[in-house]
């Protein structure tokens, strides 16, 4: 993966596959404490202890695809890689927590890439789970809740072109507010 | 804490695009619309999917053409991601391989326009996807 969106992206699959009805993503940007920590939580279908065991084994999946499963091993070793740790938590009927801790300063640590096209891409699709988004850093915070947004549109689906590119200017101009030089 | 930015200017366009959705009297239509579901797995997304992804909503949205881009799971062709299932109503479905921005404007062109496939089709025993 190219950048800490993608991987966003890529462990949030996981929690959609698991019928997820919210999802939490939580980046927290901690540059005094060299801290930059992602963390995606779901009430989806969660895992039992042995499949927990197994997550972030790369030749496990739960897919019949495929043979391989590495979103959850790739994030794992590119967080260790700058010095971080990972953690993941899952409960059957309950749902899994994923969290990430990078070395913020760290050469290794990838960049944080295009943010703003994740975020559309989830939210904007078609019968996609509710979203609730927060990103903090020393500048400030930031939060969307999809439920908001949905009760604000009514009966206008998130799909539409003039709702994506609102969201789109709207997520853009609140995280430029908040952001720090990388 | 920012929430969203203005709350009353989200209402202001719901009750816009709420009036142009009436002008085109648009109801439950989507069984007749062309649907695009690109694969979107860590193999697919290391391989660019999102950008296919978003090529292909921002480029239909600006050419005004109906279509429904959904994210699909792995279709089992790690190889030739990123990969898309075009599906015109009434027909079966087709799975492209290594689709990028200049082959995903290929397929709006020719598949989605013109009803004209392109290369770059995969694979011949394709079934469903069971995802």
């Amino acid at each position: 993966m190219k950048d800490l969106s993608l991987h966003i992206l890529d462990i949030v699959q996981n929690s959609i596959r698991a019928k997820a009805a919210l999802i939490g993503i939580e980046i927290t940007e901690q540059p005094r404490e060299n801290k930059l920590i992602i963390a995606i939580t779901d009430d989806g279908t969660g895992m039992s202890p042995e499949q927990l065991q197994r997550a972030i084994d790369p030749f496990y999946t739960s897919r019949t695809t495929r043979k391989v499963g590495l979103g959850l091993s790739l994030f794992k070793q590119n967080a260790e890689m700058t010095g971080g740790s990972f953690i993941i938590e899952s409960e059957l009927g309950k749902g899994t927590k994923v969290t990430a801790i990078f070395g913020m300063n760290h050469l290794d640590r990838p960049v944080m890439g295009d943010l703003v096209g994740t975020l559309l891409i989830l939210i904007c699709s078609p019968e996609s789970p509710d979203y609730v988004f927060k990103h903090q850093t020393p500048s400030g915070e930031f939060e969307i809740d999809t439920r908001e947004v949905r009760q604000t549109l009514e009966d206008v689906p998130l799909t539409h072109p003039d709702v994506r590119q609102f969201l789109k200017e709207m997520l853009q101009e609140n995280l430029e507010q908040i952001q720090i030089s990388e | 804490m920012n929430k969203i930015k203005s709350l009353a200017d989200l209402k202001k366009l719901q009750t816009e695009v709420q009036s142009k959705i009436k002008l085109r009297e648009m109801g439950d239509h989507s069984e007749t619309l062309i649907q695009i579901k690109v694969s979107m797995a860590t193999c697919g997304i290391a391989s660019g999917a999102k950008e296919t992804m978003s090529h292909f909503i921002e480029e239909l949205d600006h050419q005004g053409i109906d279509v429904i881009v959904t994210q699909t799971g792995c279709m089992g062709y790690c190889y030739a991601e990123p990969t898309i299932e075009l599906t015109i109503p009434g027909q079966q479905p087709v799975v492209y391989g290594f689709v990028n921005k200049a082959k995903a404007q290929e397929i709006i062109e020719k598949h989605v326009k013109l009803n004209e496939m392109v290369d770059g089709i995969i694979p011949v025993n394709y079934s469903s996807i069971d995802n």
